[in-house]
């Protein structure tokens, strides 16, 4: 029954998710725009973006390609499905990772070197986020007392109180998780600081698009994963989950326009830090107290 | 109008020009005129743009170069010819190393001339060369219902 449920999850996800995370990506690049004091693109402008490329004509270096870019994002919905149905956290951090792990499979498999300096530093970005996603799974549980997501309705209290270290640590790999300046080394949004295209570089037409599908997909999930810690027994604490994600999206944007890109070497020691001293001493007073 | 034509994504390179028009072109999508208004992007990658501005003449040196984006470039696919001396090789014309206007590598859709290109007849090109960016797209849709 419960494997039903998630992928019922999964199925709601992908047609869901792509809608939300669209008009997401249209007002992240209007509020951009007028950071930079520009009047910014239509709302819709990231639907156009994707409606054409899945126009364009189809040309890959190696036809394996979109097939791993589909695994991708086919993975990324199931880690949704099984997020947004209450279902286990930890899966969904592995399935996530999995999806990570077929983009990058993508771009090593047309063997450019521009891809592969792009995919080498995806690969970094997961190495950096990765422990701190965990320690985020194991936070909830011991505030919790269950991985699964459902549990936090029946919570007398939001976890935020018990994991307030491990928030700040999650909000601080978020900007890798959502590929925004200063931690967007892979693959950046902004053409003026990307050697050619990063991980993208040989993916084209359909296959880019199917990648912006994916991204959208999964900036709902990691907004959601910030909108759990505020979620308790109370019905209302699901707008304020939504609210808080929302603020946690401007709060990125603002991050994203006033930064540039750092090198790997700081991303890597910054976010390993931050995932020992947040998610660290946090958990250990979970343990002890 | 169809969805090409909303999202013009260009690449932009830099041919034999004396530098004035390129600044052009990225002033162009600065705050000033904000040519994202329009849906463009300027992307570092061939594979992904619908749109080749070529600032400058073609010479021996440049002209493998040029063709060599155009080819990258995935259909739908436009070029503008930025600039007097990518119009028709403009006051450079009779150089001993120049070959003459873009339109000598590849085939060139829109003509934005000036000497540098301003950033209002840049956008005014892009404009146009979206309409034929549609047609394109049009064509390449029959086609592809034709071979089923």
């Amino acid at each position: 029954m419960g494997i039903l449920i998630a992928l019922l999850g999964t199925v709601a996800f992908a047609v869901l998710a792509p809608v939300v995370g669209c008009l997401l990506a249209g007002v992240d690049r209007i509020v951009s725009a007028r950071m930079q004091g520009r009047v910014g693109p239509p709302l819709l402008q990231p639907y156009y973006d994707v409606r054409k490329l899945f126009g364009k004509e189809r040309a890959a270096v190696n036809g394996v390609e979109h097939a791993y870019v589909v695994c991708a994002w086919l993975f990324a919905c199931v880690a949704g499905g099984i997020f947004f149905t209450g279902g286990n956290l930890l899966l969904c951090v592995f399935v996530i990772t999995l999806s990570s792990l077929f983009f990058i499979m993508a771009a090593y498999s047309t063997r450019s070197p521009y891809a592969e300096v792009g995919a080498a530093r995806e690969t970094l970005q997961v190495m950096a986020y990765e422990p701190m996603v965990l320690l985020l799974a194991v936070g909830f549980y011991m505030a919790a007392g269950s991985f699964d997501v459902g549990a936090a309705l029946s919570l007398d209290a939001p976890v935020i109180g018990a994991t307030l270290l491990v928030f700040l640590g999650v909000l601080f790999i978020l900007t890798i998780k959502l590929r925004k300046s200063p931690f967007d080394l892979s693959m950046s949004h902004h053409a003026h600081q990307e050697i050619v295209r990063g991980i993208t570089t040989e993916m084209s037409g359909p296959t880019l698009g199917l990648v912006e599908v994916m991204h959208w997909c999964e900036n709902v999930l990691f907004l959601g994963w910030i909108g759990l810690f505020f979620v308790w027994g109370n019905p209302a604490s699901l707008a304020l989950a939504v609210v808080v994600a929302l603020a946690a999206y401007f709060l990125e944007i603002a991050i994203d326009n006033n930064f540039a890109r750092v090198k790997w070497q700081f991303m890597l020691k910054s976010a390993w830090a931050v995932a020992l001293v947040a998610g660290g001493v946090n958990i250990a007073l979970l343990a002890f107290l | 109008m169809g969805y090409a034509s909303k999202s013009p994504w260009v690449i932009h390179y830099d041919g034999s020009s004396c530098n004035g028009c390129d600044i052009e072109v990225l002033a162009t999508l600065c705050p000033g005129f904000d040519g994202e208004r329009f849906g463009v992007v300027n992307t570092g990658n061939p594979k992904h743009a619908d749109i080749f501005l070529v600032t400058g003449s073609v010479n021996e040196q440049n002209i493998a170069v040029v063709k060599e984006i155009y080819d990258q470039m995935i259909e739908p696919k436009v070029v503008v010819a930025c600039g007097i001396c990518a119009c028709t090789g403009g006051v450079f014309h009779d150089c001993y190393n120049v070959i003459g206007g873009v339109d000598q590598a590849i085939p060139v859709d829109v003509y934005a001339p000036g000497c540098a290109v301003r950033p209002e007849s840049l956008i005014d090109a892009i404009v146009e060369g979206v309409k034929a960016l549609d047609e394109k797209a049009a064509a390449l849709k029959a086609a592809k219902k034709e071979r089923g």
